[in-house]
């Protein structure tokens, strides 16, 4: 086991996938001859020359576009979003076209593609460059949606999405880039749609997905100490929902906490919400709490910029209420 | 949805503040720019305006108690609003001790109010609890509203249950001792002999076959009785030989009361030959009165004194009870009121005849007593509809109670 980054963890995925399969290819604004704008494809241009890895114009829909077209002509592309805030350029290519495609040919067509890049909040970037966008994708049918919180799992699943055959929204975080992990040498792939149950606990269930597993692991560890026993669910995938792992903790803990960094209304929190009263209904001791940003646009002052979303105290709070302390 | 209303910053430096004086009491409501209450701060005693509209439902720090900037003073919304689940949330450490413990029997109290009301009523909407909770309660047979919820607003939740022993059927108190039973009678079987056999046999496939409707009418017998009474002065007849005989001569205008079904045909009898069903120790059998229209009633008593006295030692012959038109069934001496009989094939309709009673009934506007007599027709409609067998009971209901009607 090594100690790596998630920004190695995703660039040894890419490469490992590139060397496999010739049809993989990487394209995005400052994809290649910059090493990409958060280093995350340092030395790939290098390793793979200008057809393989592609710098493209400042046009989302555009290249979304291409990429979509590469896919349905039997290429592997991944296709690099500098931030997911200007993937809603490329909204219509990505829901209209990838999502769409294989059903609307009657599986004449397959859309083997990934767009990967920092989605939500990080820091100083204002409303527009600050949105958690997993809601806007996971509610597409056709569209498989992926969110690790880890470099293990960012590496693993990385490389099922490059594999699959189907258009996949692979979520990072630009403050996770930096975050480091263990990571195994030899290959490894993790299937898409298995939640990992990140802390075993009888208490109470924590949902989280994403960077605020962060936050939730803290909070767990701070909870401990005060004898509260938690389990945290890691979702990873969004779509498809592992439900059996959520129901399955619920049904252990009878309480749940759900920490989401998007918005609350229709989030994916909220489904979960449902999903947790609608089948396990009679084993809930107490509401399901959701965590999330408030629900307003991000503010640009920093103090209002971390009130704004979930932190270890405001989980900590939703714990102790589901549990009636 | 009820809010709470916090404590502002009146003035730049203010980090807390003295409530002077409540303006708008609990349950007074308030506009915009109202002056809700007049607070002390650091420097001066400023008001603080309401920036919404409501009504106080709950104050919180009361006159001459100190809140810090950002810690409810009182709850407000709409009146009747439920605050219990704000109410509870105001468990925070703050500096009102006194107004806490207010607080909290504010709840108390309320949670006091739901079981009191519950035990009463029994209505488990009305007792806040957990789906877990509700669960336990019921597989543990506990009566939740014996149970005090340490949830919001007295909400029962797992830990309020699941220590709670397990609890056995509700127990009545019933003044008796058990006895234990030692010993019990031996079961008695009795080998089917061939007449119960036949019986069986006859009456299922008359019940299974032929479908039974029933009518039933009730008899004003005043006037048989009174006949019977002049004439028994002299002969001892049996009520059995007048029902037999003034059936028969109602039968004589009703031919389709007395026929069977034959395959695909429907024979209407030209004999009135009626059976009278008689207990036997093991069974039952029909003696039949042959041609009874046309034998006066002392013959028809004396020849049912000679068959029913043949019933009772089975000495009767096969062609004294088959092949009978039309069957009567008298369970009055039992004090049976009324009862429906099953039909006795060949014939396709059977009368069932209860007991002679005394029993007010209504005639010309007064209450009377009369000597009532219950009788319920089954037909097989197969042969007989409706209406013919009202007609026939109509007939025989006035022909019992003016037996004269019997020699038209």
């Amino acid at each position: 086991m090594s100690i790596i980054t998630m920004r190695e963890a995703l660039r040894q995925a890419m490469d490992e996938e590139m060397a496999r399969d010739k049809n993989v290819l990487l394209m995005g604004e400052e994809v290649a001859q910059y090493n990409g704008a958060y280093k995350v494809s340092q030395g790939l241009y290098d390793k793979y020359g200008e057809k393989r890895v592609i710098d493209t114009p400042i046009t989302e829909n555009g290249f979304a576009g291409v990429g979509i077209g590469a896919a349905m002509a039997g290429l592997r592309p991944i296709v690099e979003f500098m931030t997911f805030n200007f993937a809603l350029q490329a909204f219509d290519q990505i829901v209209n076209n990838a999502a769409k495609m294989r059903y609307m040919s009657g599986g004449q067509f397959k859309v083997p593609i990934v767009f990967r890049g920092p989605n939500g909040p990080a820091e100083y970037l204002s409303s527009q460059h600050s949105q958690a966008t997993q809601t806007f994708f996971a509610h597409v049918p056709g569209l498989k949606v992926v969110a690790p919180g880890t470099p293990y799992d960012a590496k693993g699943l990385l490389k099922a999405a490059i594999r699959d055959d189907n258009p996949v929204i692979f979520l990072e975080s630009e403050l996770m880039y930096s975050w480091e992990g263990e990571v195994p040498e030899e290959e490894y792939i993790i299937d898409i749609g298995k939640a990992d149950v990140k802390k075993e606990g009888s208490d109470v269930t924590i949902i989280s997905y994403s960077k605020p597993l962060r936050y939730v692991m803290e909070s767990a560890e701070i909870l401990e100490k005060e004898g509260i026993n938690v389990e945290v669910v890691d979702l990873r995938s969004i779509r498809p929902l592992d439900e059996d792992t959520i129901l399955n903790s619920v049904k252990k803990t009878n309480r749940c906490v759900i920490v989401d960094e998007s918005w609350p209304f229709v989030s994916v929190a909220s489904h979960v919400g449902w999903l947790i009263s609608y089948k396990a209904f009679d084993y809930l001791d107490a509401p399901v709490e959701l965590v999330t940003s408030e629900d307003v646009p991000m503010p640009y002052n920093h103090n209002l910029e971390l009130a704004a979303q979930p932190s270890v105290d405001k989980i900590i709070k939703a714990v102790k209420k589901v549990m009636y302390i | 949805m009820a809010e709470k209303l916090y404590m502002i910053a009146l003035s730049p430096t203010m980090e807390k503040g003295t409530i002077v004086k409540w303006n708008i009491k609990e349950n007074e409501s308030f506009t915009e720019g109202d002056v809700l209450c007049e607070v002390e701060t650091d420097k001066t005693t400023m008001d603080y305006e309401a920036t919404d509209e409501g009504t106080i439902l709950k104050i919180l720090v009361p006159e001459g108690g100190k809140a810090a900037v950002g810690e409810p003073i009182a709850i407000f919304g709409e009146p009747g609003e439920d605050i219990s689940d704000l109410l509870f949330e105001e468990k925070e450490e703050t500096e009102f001790v006194e107004e806490k413990t207010q607080t909290e029997k504010q709840v108390e109290t309320k949670n006091i109010n739901i079981s009191k009301d519950t035990s009463e009523n029994n209505d488990l909407d009305r007792i806040k609890i957990s789906p877990l909770a509700r669960k336990i309660a019921l597989m543990k047979n506990i009566d939740i509203s014996k149970i005090k919820g340490t949830g919001p607003g007295g909400r029962i939740v797992k830990r309020d249950v699941e220590n709670e022993p397990v609890q056995t059927t509700k127990e009545i108190k019933r003044d008796y001792v058990p006895i234990q039973v030692e010993t019990r009678d031996e079961d008695i079987v009795i080998p089917l002999s061939d007449k119960r056999r036949i019986i069986g046999e006859r009456l299922s496939q008359s019940k299974y076959t032929a479908p039974h409707f029933y009518l039933t009418v009730s008899v004003d017998m005043s006037n048989v009785l009174e006949n019977r009474k002049l004439l028994n002065k002299k002969y001892n007849l049996s009520l059995n030989a007048f029902i037999i005989k003034i059936v028969a001569n109602t039968l004589k205008k009703h031919r389709r009361i007395n026929a069977t079904l034959n395959n695909d045909s429907i024979i209407e009898f030209g004999r009135v030959d009626i059976a009278l069903a008689v207990a036997q120790e093991d069974g039952l059998i029909t003696p039949i009165v042959r041609n009874a229209d046309k034998k006066g009633i002392l013959q028809i008593d004396d020849e049912l004194k000679t068959l029913i006295d043949k019933a009772k030692n089975n000495k009767l012959d096969p062609e004294e009870y088959t092949n009978a038109t039309f069957t009567i069934s008298n369970l009055g001496s039992f004090g049976i009121d009324e009862f429906t009989a099953i039909i006795n094939p060949p014939g396709s309709a059977i009368l069932a005849v209860g007991m002679i009673k005394e029993t007010p009934v209504v005639e010309n506007g007064e209450i009377v007593i009369k000597p009532i007599m219950k009788m319920t027709l089954s037909s097989d409609h197969r042969v007989i509809d409706g209406a013919l067998a009202a007609a026939f009971m109509k007939d025989l209901k006035d022909t019992f109670e003016n037996p004269i009607l019997a020699i038209l």
